[in-house]
């Protein structure tokens, strides 16, 4: 069974606008893929598709088999937004926001034994143990960035989608991202959807590049991705 | 002053809204609508005038008005019809416009209608303090057992929305208790000062708290002491108790500030 499925899907926000056109894509349980294009060439778009976010004008979004935008399987995906869509005005732990993450499992009452033994392991997955208790502004961006990701894995999902994770996010803290996520892949087999507009972090163990500029322009292994778009920022039609 | 009946059904009121208060702005203030209490606020101006004219008890006409007022606001930013702030501006205009034409409409431009925008510590009468005590700690329960969502939520609506939460819902109780919480303290604080004891001790909180819990709570702390601080200040001074609470609570805030800037001072 796929895990994310488009069908022959085009997307426009406005009546008669083309964002996508003819998208068919086919993510399988356990697979690790980079979807990169450049920005405004519709691949947040097409993760909102897929996530059921929207819904296409022509075509159909499964996830779980079920059309995405009523899809009952949801606590099931481990989400980590853009970073300028998280709101940190208040002094949040790192313990603070992972617990966060196991509110689509049980949204009332206490956090259960089972919560915070979820939330301990996720923390500690990610390396941030001995910073549980520290406030989230006194991190750096890539500790946060691994904070965040514990709250997406505080949930056990079978699917983590991650939207532009290495946005200002210094270069070594890009690394530490990409061993993370491949020691995620391989230890948990969890299928990883990495939505960037550069897949440099990635590059040497993402099993397939999937390019977008309105429709998809390249769906295979980074090694046989031809020359000229090798930075997808700049991919051509 | 505690021999007085009317100071002891006002601090009993100041102590329900002195905690409902910032624990409902918390939430606000967490999803950068800080300016939702004022909107709702004015709304609750043109439901007090409504109540005068129609000879209905104003409190009513108000929590009605502020109910309506939230679901709009909350309508209007849920639909990304408008952008947050305009949509709590068309309300907030629209609010304080209807109030004046009907409060000039009922002829009721006198003393009884200032008490009701800016509070009296002598208008809370026992039927009153039985009400605010009973919808304050229904919305405190509500939102203790809510608390794991709503955190969820004011932190990262769209991973709330991806992972399955109610996000709607959740946003629409928000915008409710924001109503309640006005239409509960109209008597203490005022109908337009109330936004601002939902706002400060938060923001005062959020200086020199070290988790979201410890910052509810600092808040709740912080929102109590300016009540009850200021109810007390209110009846030596013979001040209306909505500003003296108000200018407490900045007082707090100023305080936590400079403890803050003490404590990363190098």
């Amino acid at each position: 069974m796929p895990v994310v499925e488009l069908d022959g899907v085009d997307f426009g926000y406005l009546q008669g606008q083309r964002v996508l056109s003819g998208v068919d894509l086919r993510v399988g349980e356990g697979e690790f893929v980079a979807i990169a294009g450049p920005n405004g060439g519709g691949k947040t778009t097409l993760l909102r598709l897929a996530l059921g976010l929207e819904r296409p004008t022509r075509g159909r979004a499964l996830l779980f088999d079920e059309p995405a935008h009523r899809s009952s399987k949801r606590a099931c995906i481990g989400y980590l937004a853009q970073r300028s869509q998280i709101r940190l005005h208040a002094p949040a732990t790192v313990r603070d926001v992972v617990e966060a993450g196991r509110a689509p499992l049980r949204l009332l009452g206490r956090l259960s034994r089972e919560d915070r033994r979820a939330v301990d392991e996720a923390i500690e997955r990610v390396g941030l143990s001995h910073l549980a208790t520290r406030p989230m502004r006194r991190l750096s961006g890539g500790q946060q960035q691994r904070a965040f990701i514990a709250k997406a894995l505080a949930s056990r999902p079978r699917l983590l989608v991650l939207d532009e994770p290495t946005t200002g996010v210094d270069v070594e803290a890009q690394e530490a991202l990409g061993d993370l996520l491949r020691r995620l892949h391989e230890d948990l087999g969890v299928t990883i959807l990495y939505v960037s507009h550069e897949f440099g972090a990635v590059e040497a163990f993402v099993e397939r590049l999937v390019l977008v500029r309105e429709r998809i322009v390249f769906d295979g292994p980074p090694s046989e991705l031809p020359g000229m778009w090798h930075d997808p920022s700049h991919a051509h039609a | 002053m505690l021999d007085l009946e009317f100071m002891r059904l006002a601090f009993g009121a100041g102590a329900v809204v002195g905690v409902l208060a910032p624990t409902v702005g918390f939430f606000l203030v967490q999803r950068e609508m800080s300016l939702i209490g004022d909107g709702i606020g004015h709304v609750a101006f043109a439901g007090v005038a409504a109540g005068y004219l129609l000879g209905i008890s104003p409190v009513w006409t108000a929590l009605g008005a502020a109910l309506l007022g939230a679901a709009v606001i909350e309508w209007l930013r849920a639909r990304r019809r408008t952008a947050g702030d305009q949509a709590l501006a068309i309300v907030f205009y629209t609010g304080i416009a209807g109030g004046v034409v009907l409060v000039s409409a009922a002829g009721a431009l006198n003393a009884n209608l200032f008490a009701y925008l800016f509070g009296s510590i002598l208008t809370v009468s026992r039927s009153d303090l039985a009400v605010i005590a009973v919808l304050g700690l229904c919305a405190l329960l509500l939102i203790v057992v809510l608390l794991r969502g709503l955190f969820a939520v004011s932190l990262d609506e769209e991973g709330a929305r991806v992972a399955g939460l109610p996000v709607a819902w959740l946003n629409g109780v928000v915008a409710m208790l924001a109503a309640l919480t006005v239409g509960v303290s109209m008597r203490i604080v005022g109908i337009l000062l109330i936004a601002a004891l939902m706002v400060l001790p938060v923001v005062a909180a959020q200086r020199v708290a070290w988790s979201l819990r410890s910052t509810i709570g600092i808040a709740v702390a912080a929102g109590l002491g300016s009540a009850l601080a200021g109810l007390t200040i209110s009846y030596y001074a013979d001040l209306p108790p909505g500003g003296t609470i108000v200018l407490t609570a900045t007082g707090l805030y100023l305080v936590a500030s400079l403890a803050s800037w003490l404590r990363v001072r190098p």
